[in-house]
């Protein structure tokens, strides 16, 4: 099992946090991971992309070439990262604020209007998960439970009422992709 | 946070395991200035010393920090600093006082993009200012060159051990790559280590004589001969301290030689090229002063080139050829700025020297 993930969006879209999470629920399984953010000069409103890799096998470069998969927020983002999709891997877009985007024959894509979700469910924040509740119900690579204590573990005290809203968002993420399925 | 449960594994940056195994290490004394791609060694620093009864200095400059770390050292306190590149540029003329002097300490350079200010990208451009001196005088840092988070934290301890054990400070030559991320580490060595008896550290000298901490010689000859005690000194190391990784080198033709994040991406290559008619192996450096010079020179009497991949325009490659000694072609493939270099350009690079094809398994 090997799986390159490049997650990216505007700053404040919670990339980096959805990465670390699913990094962190992964080593909890057992997995190898690798996570690479980016860092330094970023700003609020400039792309932060993050490199994901997993694998039952040791990891070698933590540079993503050709990936298993994108998970992204804005249209920045895809402009950025289209070229990084491998024959049969799987697109995932934030369709609230992708709109256009390139005639992609050999890829997998799933619109997910993820900003409009989490608005619906009241918190425009948690638009991250509801990417990871559809990412992982197609690839099925995380547990849920064991994604969700690590969460638990980031929503503690003071943001400890944000807890449930994400849970939220991650199970209509899910159920949207279902639906598209059907 | 607290991250010392044994076997456990920890998600962290390679910055949060150096600092955090530099602490579990008995590093009690850290001083440091920011700059990026190092800064979460100095944040990691300021939340866990305070647990620990150590001290961490947010100093007013990178020249106060090595000199502070002299200090600490002097003492016999085990004491580190880190910066990146142009920091530790500023931090030369205190490492040769500190080789000079015979101090213990431990140096974390977390390269970035040179010359001057650059950029912050990872790069590899500090070998030389690492391995042959970059301050002034005859001396050598033991260089430690890791290419993973874990191996990043191992080596911290295995560093703070060098430095007491042959009273020299030791450099731990990452780049801003390995700083920047994150991978499982788990934290298996002694916390409690044994530090060893510094009978020549200026700790009060109420009933002893005094002991004297200078790396100052006025009487002639008495500098040559302390010279002379530094060499035999660099020779031990040179015999016993060597560390490196062979992958795949038996039956090579081609042998890559690579350390830190570029052994990474050589690695990479080799695992998606098993199936070409050249056989690739690696030596992967991980002292880079001593370098092992032995394992290459006996490599390059059986191997038919040898290709050096560095993310700068060529320095450990010089060594590589001092090694090799003209007994086979030695090639170099670098990228430079920030660049990282690709299987794919390793690739190329190799079907230049030789030329390469897919296997083709014939079924009748």
């Amino acid at each position: 099992m090997l799986e390159k993930v490049i997650l990216a969006g505007l700053g404040g879209q919670g990339m980096m946090l959805l990465g670390r999470l699913i990094a962190h629920a992964l080593m909890l399984e057992g997995k190898n991971v690798t996570f690479f953010p980016s860092y330094g000069t970023e700003v609020r409103g400039g792309t932060a992309y993050y490199h994901l890799t997993v694998s039952e096998e040791e990891i070698f470069s933590p540079v993503i070439e050709e990936a298993d998969a994108l998970i992204m927020m804005n249209l920045p983002s895809y402009i950025k990262f289209k070229d990084f999709l491998k024959p049969d891997s799987k697109l995932f877009l934030n369709s609230s604020m992708i709109d256009k985007i390139d005639n992609e024959t050999n890829v997998d894509i799933y619109r997910i209007p993820a900003t409009k979700i989490a608005n619906d469910i009241g918190n425009i924040v948690a638009s991250n998960m509801v990417m990871l509740g559809a990412y992982n119900e197609v690839k099925n690579l995380v547990s849920i439970p064991v994604f969700l204590s690590c969460l638990k573990n980031v929503l503690s005290g003071r943001k400890e009422p944000f807890y449930e809203v994400n849970k939220l968002a991650i199970e209509r993420g899910a159920e949207f992709v279902r639906n598209i399925k059907r | 946070m607290t991250l010392t449960e044994k076997n456990k594994k920890y998600l962290l940056t390679g910055n949060e395991a150096c600092a955090e195994a530099a602490i579990q290490a008995g590093c009690r004394f850290y001083y440091g200035y920011p700059i990026t791609p190092q800064n979460e060694i100095l944040t990691h620093m300021t939340i866990r010393m305070p647990q620990v009864g150590g001290t961490s200095i947010q100093v007013e400059s990178e020249l106060a920090a090595i000199n502070m770390v002299y200090g600490s050292a002097a003492a016999g306190a085990r004491a580190m600093t880190s910066s990146s590149s142009p920091g530790i540029s500023l931090k030369q003329e205190g490492i040769s006082y500190l080789a000079g002097s015979e101090l213990p300490c431990v140096i974390v350079n977390i390269q970035r993009g040179g010359p001057g200010l650059g950029d912050i990208s990872p790069s590899q451009a500090d070998y030389f200012q690492a391995v042959k001196g970059g301050g002034h005088g005859d001396y050598h840092t033991i260089v430690l060159a890791p290419s993973s988070v874990q191996e990043m934290a191992d080596l911290v301890f295995d560093a703070f051990d060098l430095a007491d054990c042959y009273r020299n400070p030791v450099m731990i030559l990452a780049d801003a790559q390995l700083g920047q991320m994150m991978e499982p580490v788990v934290f298996n060595k002694k916390y409690e280590p044994v530090l060893s008896k510094k009978d020549w550290a200026l700790t009060g000298a109420d009933g002893r004589e005094r002991n004297i901490v200078k790396s100052f010689y006025s009487v002639k000859g008495e500098l040559e001969e302390f010279n002379a005690k530094l060499q035999k000194k660099y020779r031990q190391i040179k015999a016993e301290e060597v560390r490196y990784e062979e992958t795949n080198t038996e039956d090579a033709d081609i042998v890559l030689v690579a350390y830190g994040t570029s052994a990474r991406i050589c690695k990479e290559f080799l695992n998606k090229n098993q199936s070409l008619n050249v056989k690739v192996g690696l030596i992967r450096p991980i002292t880079l002063w001593p370098f092992p010079s032995d394992v290459i020179q006996k490599i390059s009497e059986r191997a038919q080139a040898i290709l050096t991949v560095e993310m700068s325009a060529g320095q450990m490659v010089e060594d590589v050829r001092l090694s090799v000694s003209g007994r086979c072609p030695v090639h170099f493939y670098g990228r430079t700025g920030g660049g990282i270099p690709t299987p794919k350009e390793i690739l190329k690079k190799i079907s230049e020297i030789v030329s390469v094809k897919e296997k083709v398994t014939c079924t009748t």
